[in-house]
């Protein structure tokens, strides 16, 4: 998927005046957000949860290269192999060789981000072999290639009439007059046709949700079962995982598998948590006949250690995007990238680089509630303002943008000037607006009056009116 | 590859501004993972007796839209499954996984019902399979891979008609760990999880179309859980 964050601003404009787009987004509140709230009230230990997994990541992390080894060295004793992929490049093209070595034609996928970050899809299907989309969501997002625009909800940003057109075109050995009125019979259709995709794979890819370092397991967590069927079913199962998703034992997995539902959909528990230990031994008489854990690093190994550390803790739950205003109001795809919301503002750039993705740390109002929500109470808009300050010591901003800065901050580090500066505006301005009250348009200032009126001061500024109030108090 | 190892190893170590932990320095974290200490456990179902726990786990199973049947023995089994089927208006078709658990059930005593042993294939409309365990907290079962216990009867039949004993609820995830330690632990200390470990809460659902949730997106579309009392409550 080639980036497009550089044109976040074009994108947000467009996604602002799509009219199906917006209907698709007011399903976030009453689907997510509510359900979520509902969750942790009924969860009186959830702070006592967030702390202790915060702990458990954080020493995860501080001892990230002990866990990997020991990850490994459980894999392989339980007859799977680890492959390093320092990047998407050699993650795919240790993926297709994988594939080759089994002559697969067939590729069935379970959701994983890690596989959107790696455009594995892509890379498969340029090298002869078809890959198959097997989450409802992500198949809808397939056969209307485009990218997901929500990290567990990928479809979310189209409404059911854009899905049913989507299936007429695609499965078109089915009759052209049946009912595709609701979602009902649109998961009907996918699951008869993904039936079939599921028992004639060469070759199962699922992401990780988590790696066990203690038992060299993978542990997936779905609702449909698409990821069971994915990878019980072929004869290899490839697990795509990004090195930050380790943790030491189950216990550990578990702690952190009370925050994770409640926080994605607002379910106690999803529907299909599986763990997953090497290939199908011996006797069993099931299962795939090889286990692969493509283990990416992709620029993390980077952001230990520094102020971007805290992003490692990511658990991919979505609850920062459900409850940023900006996402809901412009949707995922502006964001340009596999990673949207407030998450992917601190991720992308630290993936793609600032220069690529400058405008997403700004998308944020700094309500600071997806810091709030955060089950692993990493600070999302404190990092976004890491990323602010490296993109203006970088020079990145526009000149407008950076000359306003300078001068907000000349003024702003002299507080005898900016008393006689702000003393000055609140009197010209509220001599001028004391007629209307308020102010239609005012130069230099567009961005905020074209759209609203800009309320008129009452003459004094802040601090002269608090000086005067605590000279008052004091006399009394 | 191996290169490949190296670099990312070393990247890490020199984020975290160290080298390799020596024996010393390793020796809590082998210590940490060898203990596997348990972190909070809610009290939701830990703080409950085991009757509490049984009764949890079938209220919780039933909110996440799987259906439940408590019967006495495992002489009711049987009944109870053919029951089912016909009220559905199923056929009295099924497979069946080849688990000694399923063994001492009369499945004879309903000669109606059309039963046959072994891994699940396409076109099988319904399922029996025994269970490992339930989680009390949330309504969950726990099943593993096996010889007796293939994975894809969990996932093919539109039907899943899992049996439970009470005697197999606990209360959390981690009871349920402690009980996988146990029944796969190695001669010389640790233990080797089996290739699959699934925890299953309801029926398969999806809410991928607008938010709207629906009920069998690929796995089953039904969960029937026939809980056998075994005189424990």
């Amino acid at each position: 998927m080639k980036p497009t964050s550089h044109a976040f601003k074009a994108n947000a404009r467009a996604a602002l005046g799509d009219p199906k787009l917006q209907q698709a987004m007011t399903n976030l509140r009453a689907g997510f957000v509510e359900r979520r709230a509902l969750m942790v009230s009924r969860m009186p230990e959830w702070e006592q949860l967030r702390d202790q997994a915060v702990a458990i990541k954080k020493h995860t992390l501080a001892h990230l290269d002990f866990y990997l080894e020991n990850f490994e060295r459980n894999v392989v004793a339980n007859g799977g192999q680890v492959h390093w992929c320092r990047d998407a490049a050699e993650a795919n093209a240790t993926v297709l060789s994988i594939c080759r070595s089994l002559d697969a034609k067939t590729v069935t996928k379970g959701k994983s981000m890690i596989g959107e970050e790696m455009a594995v899809n892509d890379y498969l299907e340029a090298n002869g072999i078809t890959p198959v989309e097997t989450d409802l969501g992500e198949y809808i997002i397939q056969i209307r290639h485009e990218g997901p625009s929500h990290i567990i909800a990928p479809a979310v940003h189209l409404v059911k009439e854009q899905v049913a057109e989507s299936f007429r075109a695609t499965h078109t050995h089915l009759d052209p007059n049946r009912k595709l009125d609701d979602a009902r019979q649109m998961c009907d259709e996918a699951r008869g046709i993904m039936r079939q995709k599921f028992l004639g794979a060469d070759v199962g890819i699922t992401g990780a949700n988590f790696l066990i370092a203690e038992t060299g397991s993978s542990i997936i967590v779905t609702n449909e079962g698409n990821g069971d069927l994915t990878q019980t079913l072929p004869r290899a199962h490839i697990v795509l995982a990004s090195l930050e998703k380790m943790v030491p034992t189950l216990e550990d997995a578990a702690t952190i598998l009370r925050l994770l539902a409640r926080s994605a959909t607002g379910q106690e528990f999803s529907a299909y948590t599986t763990i997953s230990t090497g290939p199908r031994r011996a006797s069993d008489i099931d299962g795939p006949g090889q286990y692969h854990v493509v283990l990416l690093d992709n620029g993390r190994s980077a952001l230990l250690g520094t102020e971007f550390e805290d992003m490692l803790r990511c658990i991919r739950c979505a609850a920062c995007l459900n409850h940023c205003p900006v996402y809901e109001a412009i949707g995922g795809k502006s964001y340009g990238w596999v990673y949207p919301g407030p998450m992917g503002s601190v991720l992308t750039p630290s993936l793609l680089g600032i220069e690529e993705a400058g405008n997403l740390p700004n998308a944020s109002t700094f309500c600071g509630r997806c810091e709030s929500v955060c089950p692993m109470k990493i600070p999302l808009p404190k990092m976004m303002r890491h990323w602010r300050e490296r993109e203006f010591s970088r020079h990145l901003n526009p000149a407008a943008a950076r000359w306003g800065i300078l001068a907000w901050a000349f003024l702003a580090t002299r507080p005898g000037l900016y008393r006689i500066f702000s003393d000055g505006a609140a009197l010209v301005l509220g001599y001028f607006g004391k007629a209307r009250g308020r102010f239609r348009s005012l130069p230099l200032a567009g961005g905020w009056t074209d759209f609203r009126d800009m309320p008129a001061p009452q003459g004094q500024s802040f601090h002269r009116l608090y000086a005067r109030e605590r000279r008052r108090k004091e006399r009394a | 590859m191996s290169d490949s190892r190296a670099e990312m190893l070393g990247r890490i170590r020199r984020s975290l501004k160290r080298g390799a932990l020596d024996e010393t320095t390793a020796a809590p974290l082998n210590a940490r993972l060898k203990e596997h200490k348990r972190n909070l456990i809610p009290k939701r179902a830990a703080g409950l007796d085991h009757r509490g726990q049984v009764a949890l786990f079938a209220a919780m199973a039933e909110g996440v839209n799987a259906t439940l049947v408590r019967v006495p023995s495992a002489q009711d089994v049987p009944g109870a499954v053919a029951d089912y089927l016909s009220r559905l208006n199923l056929p009295a078709r099924l497979v069946m996984t080849p688990d000694p658990a399923l063994a001492d059930i009369p499945w004879a005593s309903r000669p109606m019902l059309e039963i046959r042993k072994g891994r699940a294939e396409d076109g099988d409309a319904a399922g029996v399979t025994a269970c490992f365990a339930a989680v009390a907290e949330t309504g969950t079962l726990m099943l593993h891979s096996g010889p007796e216990s293939p994975t894809r009867n969990n996932f093919l039949p539109d039907t899943h008609i899992a049996v439970l004993r009470a005697s197999q609820v606990v209360a959390s995830y981690e009871d349920g760990f402690d009980r996988l330690r146990q029944k796969f632990a190695k001669a010389g200390g640790g233990f080797s999880l089996p290739r699959t470990i699934n925890f299953i809460t309801g029926p398969s659902r999806t809410a991928d179309i607008e938010q709207k949730l629906e009920l069998g997106a690929h796995g089953p579309r039904r969960l029937h859980i026939i809980l056998i009392d075994d005189g424990q409550i």
